[in-house]
């Protein structure tokens, strides 16, 4: 009987092809909504991680400023800025720190040849490379003497480059950064895009007091990067380091800190607590979308029960119950909605794949939604199909023989 | 063939003080006024009278399509008048078999899945199915148009079809309202050979709703209505006269 019901449904649903395909549209725009955002959504929470344990899940910052702004923020003109020693401080008197290490950062024109390129030239040490787990892609890192003296030498990030170079060498090469001249001693490995969306490949490194010197002309050091060494929390490191910055900014007991001190977690949990909020919203107006199908399969099974009122009653007189009657057109309604959840679903990990493509994260396909959608859209032909098949079921069969 | 429990002494059909009003107060249409009548099994009982006698209202009520007003209808014995719409649908698949005067086929269905229709209610498996609805459709001349839609049949041949319908689940009893009203005189001559056949040959009763003499001529037993009523209710000689 299920089978027959079934059968009957797909010849009565193709006998009005076109029909049938307006009707499920709102369906299939719900369900597609819901797969592609759901994909997208846990491409990016994949991405977001992904770059967290590259970037190195023991990492933390310091920064100067106020706790309440962001890592992005800028440094108040009133605080007082970091300095070399209090790198130094957090290395040494800190016990769960591996290595600490300056990073003073500015945007530039880097020039080679007649190419110009802008970048990220930042000012550094050697320990940058290690406390980010950074390996080296060619060539060195800097010698000493070259990070005592803040000599011109610089490492390339490898999209610096290859915007440079091309595929040539760029070692033992002079770029211009500005007015500064510089030599290429060596290049970084490919480290890919950050959860912020910029391009880690996009920098170079020169020895930090050289970018004090020529670059920014002082002292300050405006952001530390420490890894908290293995097997120790990073709210431990935490902990530690605020304990010593507190000390040494000489912050009394009821004093607010004036600097900050950022973990990657931290930073990645926001990132996805955003990309959540954002697929629970998407994923209401997808809800909307597919009440919105659901009410257009009633009011084209309310049509369709009109139309065959005669049919109906043919099927009474020859002996149908009610509850064959009300299955054939539940069955139809249901038939109709689980149609447009396939086309929906196969949409919507199509959009999902163009969009993972697009910002470049990785194609996250959820069999849990997928199977959710289809469940769901099924739920929408019972719903929304029951109660025209009843109005069909409980015909009287004189007048629906009648009819016409 | 079903059988219905019936004790032999009791008539296949009994119809007590059946009357059916439509509507009510100054709308009311008093369609049946009391209708008393017994039809026995093997029966052709032809049903004649003026448009609006309640000759169709009684062959509803007759069918377990719809329910008296008031009296008594029992069926094989037992009586109906309290069956819900389910057991009533349970009676027709069972025992009855429909023909109407405008066929009433399913359209762009073929011949063969038409008259599968009501095995495909009482739950049969396909391959059984097919064969008994090709058996039918044989049986009204049809072998061969299995697979016509009523479209591409003529007038004659769709009341074959839903002859073969009727016939499919065996039933005890055909119901025809004005089956050959819709036919020239040669086309109703053959249908009414079809159902004479099944009557005398299958056992089949028939009750018909006939407005043309020629055809009530093919019942052993005619029944005028008039205004709601049984006006007059005889044996026709002149086929019990054939018949010895
Ligand atoms: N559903 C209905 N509602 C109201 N009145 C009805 C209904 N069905 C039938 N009637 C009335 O009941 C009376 C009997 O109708 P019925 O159809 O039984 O007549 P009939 O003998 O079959 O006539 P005909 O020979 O024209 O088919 C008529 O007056 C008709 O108008
Ligand atoms: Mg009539």
């Amino acid at each position: 009987m299920l089978y027959e019901a079934i059968r009957l449904a797909l010849q009565a649903i193709l006998r009005n092809a076109f029909r049938s395909f307006l009707t499920v549209l709102g369906i299939v725009i719900g369900v597609a909504a819901v797969i592609a955002m759901v994909t997208v959504g846990q491409g990016s929470t994949d991405q977001v991680e992904a770059d967290v344990s590259t970037l190195g899940t023991n990492l933390l910052m310091i920064r100067p400023g106020q706790p309440s702004r962001g890592p992005g923020s800028g440094v108040g003109g009133s605080t007082a800025s970091l300095t070399m020693k209090d790198v130094d401080a957090i290395e040494q008197q800190i016990a769960s720190v591996a290595v600490a290490a300056p990073s003073n950062s500015r945007s530039m024109t880097a020039i080679f040849g007649n190419v110009n390129y802008t970048t990220t030239v930042t000012g550094t040490d050697n320990r940058y490379l290690t406390a980010r787990d950074w390996a080296l892609g060619s060539g060195r890192s800097f010698y000493e003497s070259e990070q005592r003296t803040g000599s011109s030498a610089c490492i390339l990030g490898d999209t610096v480059r290859q915007k440079l170079f091309g595929n040539g060498s760029p070692l033992g090469a002079s770029i211009r950064l500005k007015q500064i001249s510089c030599r290429v001693i060596g290049t970084l490995e490919v480290k890919g895009a950050s959860s912020f969306g910029t391009d880690q490949d996009d920098i170079v490194l020169i020895p930090i007091k050289a970018f004090q010197r020529r670059i920014s002309g002082n002292q300050d050091v405006s952001m530390i990067f420490a890894s908290i060494r293995t097997g120790i929390s990073t709210e431990k490191g935490k902990a530690d380091i605020e304990g010593l910055m507190r000390e040494r900014r000489r912050i009394g007991p009821f004093e607010e800190d004036d600097f900050n001190v950022f973990d990657m977690k931290q930073i990645s949990s926001m990132l996805t607590g955003i990309t959540s909020v954002l697929t629970g919203l998407l994923s209401a107006v997808a809800a909307v979308s597919l009440l919105v199908g659901g009410i257009g399969i009633m009011n084209i099974m309310l049509v369709s029960v009109t139309e065959r009122t005669r049919e109906i009653g043919i099927r009474l007189a020859v002996g149908a119950t009610e509850s064959q009657v009300l299955l054939q057109f539940l069955v139809e309604a249901i038939v109709l909605s689980l149609i447009g959840g396939l086309i929906g679903i196969v949409l919507g990990l199509a959009l999902g794949l163009l969009g993972s493509r697009l910002l470049s994260i990785p194609f996250a396909p959820d069999a849990t939604i997928v199977l959710a959608a289809f469940l769901f859209s099924a739920l929408v032909g019972i719903l929304f199909g029951y109660f025209p098949a009843r109005r069909a079921a409980r015909m009287d069969p004189i007048e629906a023989l009648r009819h016409q | 063939m079903n059988t219905v429990t019936a004790s032999a002494s009791r008539p296949l059909i009994q119809l007590q003080g059946i009357t059916k009003i439509y509507g009510a107060g100054d709308a009311e249409v008093r369609a049946l006024r009391g209708i008393d009548m017994d039809v026995n099994a093997g029966e052709f009982v032809a049903i004649m009278g003026p448009s609006g006698s309640g000759k169709s209202t009684a062959m509803n009520i007759l069918g377990f399509l719809d329910k008296p007003t008031a009296g008594h209808y029992f069926f094989g014995g037992a009586a109906v008048d309290h069956l819900s719409r389910d057991q009533l649908a349970l009676l027709r698949r069972s025992f009855l078999g429909f023909v109407f005067q405008g066929y009433n086929l399913l359209a762009r269905t073929s011949a063969l899945d038409n008259v599968e229709l009501p095995l495909i209610y009482q739950g049969m498996a396909g391959t059984k199915r097919r064969q008994l609805a090709r058996e039918a459709l044989a049986k009204v001349g049809l072998a061969g148009r299995e697979d016509h839609y009523p479209s591409q049949l003529s007038g004659g041949q769709q009341q074959r079809v839903a002859i073969a319908r009727a016939i499919v689940t065996n039933p005890d009893v055909i119901l025809a309202d004005e089956p050959t009203g819709n036919l020239d005189t040669a086309r109703s001559h053959e249908i009414m050979d079809l159902l004479t056949g099944l009557n005398r040959n299958d056992g089949i009763t028939i009750l018909m709703v006939t407005h043309e003499p020629d055809m009530a001529e093919y019942a052993d037993r005619m029944v005028h209505f008039l205004d709601g009523r049984i006006e007059s209710d005889n044996k026709n000689k002149k086929v019990a006269g054939d018949a010895v």
